[in-house]
């Protein structure tokens, strides 16, 4: 007679991957106090991390849900998003307005191009997220030659000698850097400070409460689409597309209106982060955020026809906790830079295994 | 039968729980040497799991194993895997088939055990890389399919034969093994024509006369009869007759599968409605469906009346609902209460009170990984915008859970859907009840035209009484006009009123349900391609 492992219902639901990262986090947060670091400060990073990161993944649902598979072209959302922020800039605008018209130009952008890309992924069912690393790659050396070639002239943003081409990193201070995070913002040394009181290792502690509720208003939308007759037939179209097909729901419009809402979301999320990050990053840096956004909402427990607004917050603060975690645990404990092999062996380790479910998913 | 002093297979005290669910209890049978036993119960009663436990499939080992004993030639066996038991002489052709396309006949039936000649470049790197002897092979595939007795083309690939072909295919591989000594075939003849399952059934009789045992599953009892040396009934999990098949009948074997009586209803019920007004006028149709092209297709549909299509298999009756529907390219005219529908387009025909129940369960029919409230209520929210509540003065269309809720509960009560909850995913329910998902979601449309292509696919005795029913029910008390596409020509007399055969991509004939087998025979084959 066998003896497979049984596990209990309620942790096999959580799934297998899911454990063994919410363990280490664990375990990471056990040795904190051990090795010497301050574990106030890690919790606001990891709660700071979370708001620069979630609206990103979020954007991975709607592509997930209408079958198009993970969004791996994640790169051209951001290009979208570096739009709107570095012309917001270059037309004149500071302070909180030029973040609100970061999202306003960014927005027809993401609706052009997201159409497009809908085009080229409704043309090669099947294949979506092999097309869409493509795409991804394609569009952002497109545009390692743009940020060079567009008439961009702000001293801000253009070199200093040759008075043309972007910079690499361009600081949003003046502009929008924290205009979401100090919105309403929870410090928890302030308040110490206006009661008279002490909040011990608490005061450490701040919570960037704008970019929280921006989060949670975008996943709340969300959810709230997902309720309705076209986020249904949305559903339907991932889950089964010939079902959809037989009955009467244009198939490829679905698609692309999926593929739209993800690259707007993308470049919501790009400016999200940049807004809490502090700097636009431009060039390559586009390609650095996939693989960890893919991941972390397969942490979540999403897979790549399936994924729930939980999925993406837990997956997020399960990825960026080790994120922030492993740096600065790990490297005190064993005195050696673990923390990029650890980020990437659990990113694209996850992934992996995703994909591997997927093909038992198949069978 | 048997001479030797143990039978072949003895199954003793199997037991089999998934996750405390009991579905197998106490099985216990014996199969003799060159036997043929027939094992029939609905869907659900257990007799795959059974055939899973005793070819040592995976998914029995994974999910905690069986107890209880297998015992061949007398020895106890445990199977861990397959290997073992095709190691001990058991084969098993399965309902879904496991065939390279792109390879011929030959080529699968010796599959991975192809004979092979030395060549040079083996010599030097090993017994992989040795030459196939194809003459060997053409000998051994030509031995296998002449010990089978049913002539198929062991040089034709196997992506262009004909779907009989393909299960022949399958069953010829098994008898290539030269140690085999037992035969499962799971339904062998559910995509076969009534002349090749004719044929199937006299290969059987030829491996039984070899002395190779055979479990055969199947729906169609009177296959049973004709060649199995005993029938086992199983219900429910349990055994619940074991005898000779010459002390049986048909209505016996029904009676003991489904526990009650069921009544083969008499085929006077077809009605004459000589008058009635044309409610679907199809002109000229063709679809280009592949294995199931129309050619030249013109039907006039009365209003009120339960119409059957049947005909052989690949004579394009099932491409007839397809093309109306719009799920395969079509041309030609199709008018719905006088007005015109167009082609090509699902949406306009489910606009026009068109529905169809597709013959495609798994794959168009069900959202498969979605729960039976999605499945039952979502062409009724996205085509008639049922179910949702408008906010916002009809901005936002949100879906209504209740509605839903309520709207399935009243179709799982009335069809007698068999499930947890209506929360329930559909990939966890039986053949039978999937089936009946299927029409609770074209019921929910509350069509004035239905097409239902094979209704009873693949689902046991019990439940096609029930389908069957619940489709007549529909048309007398909503007064739907039915379109019935099957290949079983019985069940068409039974349910409808005037039958279509179609023969060769175009309408043969059409007759009343009283008209004789042999006349619907003559038509069936007057056109064949």
């Amino acid at each position: 007679m066998s003896t497979a492992i049984v596990l209990p219902e309620a942790l096999k639901k959580m799934g297998f991957p899911r454990l063994i990262i919410s363990g280490f986090l664990l375990v990471l947060f056990i040795l904190t106090p051990f090795v010497g670091v301050d574990l106030p400060t890690q919790i606001t990073n990891i709660i700071n991390r979370f708001s620069w990161n979630a609206v990103l993944v979020l954007a991975m649902v709607p592509m997930i849900h209408a079958g198009c598979g993970l969004n791996f072209g994640l790169p051209l959302a951001i290009i979208c998003g570096l739009l709107g922020g570095t012309l917001s800039i270059q037309l004149g605008f500071t302070g909180p307005m030029s973040f609100v018209m970061a999202v306003l130009i960014a927005t027809p952008f993401a609706v052009i191009l997201g159409g497009g890309y809908g085009l080229l992924l409704n043309r090669i069912k099947g294949g979506e997220m092999m097309i869409a690393t493509y795409v991804g790659f394609s569009v952002m050396s497109f545009f390692c030659m743009m940020w060079l070639l567009l008439p961009y002239s702000s001293p801000t943003m253009v070199y200093g000698l040759s008075g043309n081409g972007l910079r690499p990193t361009i600081s949003l201070d003046g502009f929008y850097n924290q205009t979401l995070a100090r919105l309403l913002e929870i410090d928890f040394a302030k308040i110490a400070a206006a009661l008279h009181i002490s909040l011990g290792p608490l005061e450490r502690i701040k919570i960037p409460t704008g970019s929280l509720i921006a989060f949670a208003l975008l996943a709340f939308l969300m959810w709230a689409f997902l309720h309705t007759k076209t986020g249904t037939a949305m559903t339907a179209v991932g889950s089964n597309a010939a079902f959809a097909r037989a009955a009467g729901i244009n198939v490829d419009r679905t698609r692309m209106l999926s593929v739209i809402m993800s690259t707007w979301l993308g470049a919501m999320g790009i400016l999200m982060y940049q807004q809490g990050f502090g700097f636009i990053q431009l060039y390559n840096a586009p390609n650095n955020l996939t693989m960890p956004t893919v991941a972390a909402i397969l942490i979540g427990g999403a897979s790549v026809n399936k994924a729930s607004i939980p999925n993406v917050i837990i997956g997020t603060i399960l990825f960026q906790g080790i994120v922030t975690m492993t740096p600065t645990v790990m490297n005190s404990a064993i005195h050696m830079d673990m923390s990029e092999v650890i980020r990437i062996i659990v990113s694209q380790g996850m992934i992996l295994y995703a994909l591997t479910r997927k093909a038992e998913g198949a069978k | 039968m048997t001479n030797n002093v143990n039978p072949l297979l003895q199954m003793q005290n199997i037991k089999k729980d998934f996750f405390g669910n009991q579905v197998l209890t106490d099985i216990n049978f014996t199969l003799g040497e060159g036997e043929v036993l027939g094992l029939c119960g609905e869907n659900g009663a257990g007799k795959s799991t059974l055939m899973k436990i005793l070819f040592g499939m995976d998914v029995i080992r994974e999910t905690g194993g069986y107890s209880g004993d297998i015992l061949i030639d007398g020895k106890k066996v445990e199977f861990n895997t397959p290997f073992d038991a095709l190691e001990a002489g058991i084969g098993m052709v399965h309902q879904e088939f496991s065939l390279v396309p792109g390879f011929t006949a030959t080529e699968n039936i010796l599959l991975n055990r192809e004979p092979c000649k030395k060549n040079i470049v083996s010599e030097v790197f090993g017994d992989r890389l040795n030459t196939l002897d194809y003459k060997e092979m053409d000998r051994r595939s030509a031995a296998a399919i002449e010990k089978m007795g049913v002539a198929i083309d062991a040089k034709m690939v196997i992506s262009d034969m004909p779907v009989g072909h393909k299960q022949f295919t399958e069953i010829a591989r098994e008898l290539s093994k030269d140690q085999l000594k037992l035969l499962i075939l799971d339904e062998p003849t559910a995509v076969l024509t009534e002349k090749e399952a004719e044929a199937l059934l006299e290969s059987i009789r030829g491996m039984a006369a070899r002395g190779i045992s055979v479990i055969f599953i199947t729906h169609r009892l009177h296959e049973i009869l004709a060649v199995c040396d005993k029938v086992v009934v199983m219900r429910d999990g349990y055994v619940v007759r074991d005898v000779p098949t010459r002390e049986t009948s048909v209505e016996d074997i029904t009676k003991w599968m489904v526990g009650r009586d069921v009544q083969s209803a008499a085929v006077g019920e077809a009605r004459t409605n000589d008058g009635g007004r044309t409610i679907l006028s199809i002109k000229n149709l063709w679809v280009d469906m592949p294995g199931e092209t129309v050619r030249d297709v013109s039907l006039d549909i009365r209003e009120g009346e339960i119409l059957g299509i049947g005909g052989l298999a690949g004579q394009g009756k099932l491409g007839i609902p397809n093309g109306v529907m719009g799920l395969y390219e079509a041309g030609g005219k199709v008018e719905f209460n006088g007005q015109e529908i167009p082609l090509n387009n699902p949406r306009k025909c489910l606009d026009s009170s068109l529905a169809f129940v597709s013959e495609d369960r798994r794959e168009v029919g069900l959202l498969l990984d979605e729960s039976l409230e999605w499945n039952v209520a979502f062409p009724a929210m996205q085509i008639q915008e049922k179910f949702l509540k408008k906010l916002l003065g009809g901005f936002i269309k949100w879906r209504d859970e209740k509605g839903i809720h309520q709207v399935t509960q009243k179709y799982i009560d009335e069809l007698q859907i068999k499930c947890t909850s209506s929360k329930q995913k559909a990939k966890e329910l039986s053949g039978g009840n999937q089936q009946k998902v299927c029409l609770a979601k074209a019921f929910a449309l509350e069509p004035k035209f239905l097409f239902v292509s094979e209704p009873t696919r693949g689902i046991d005795v019990g439940a096609k009484a029930l389908v069957l029913e619940a489709l007549k029910q529909f048309n007398r008390e909503s007064g739907v006009t039915v379109v019935m596409i099957s290949s079983e020509l019985e069940e068409l007399r039974q349910t409808c009123d005037r039958i279509a055969i179609i023969s060769g991509g175009r309408v043969a004939g059409i007759l009343p349900a009283a008209a004789s087998s042999e006349e619907f025979g003559l038509l069936m084959v007057s056109q064949v391609v």
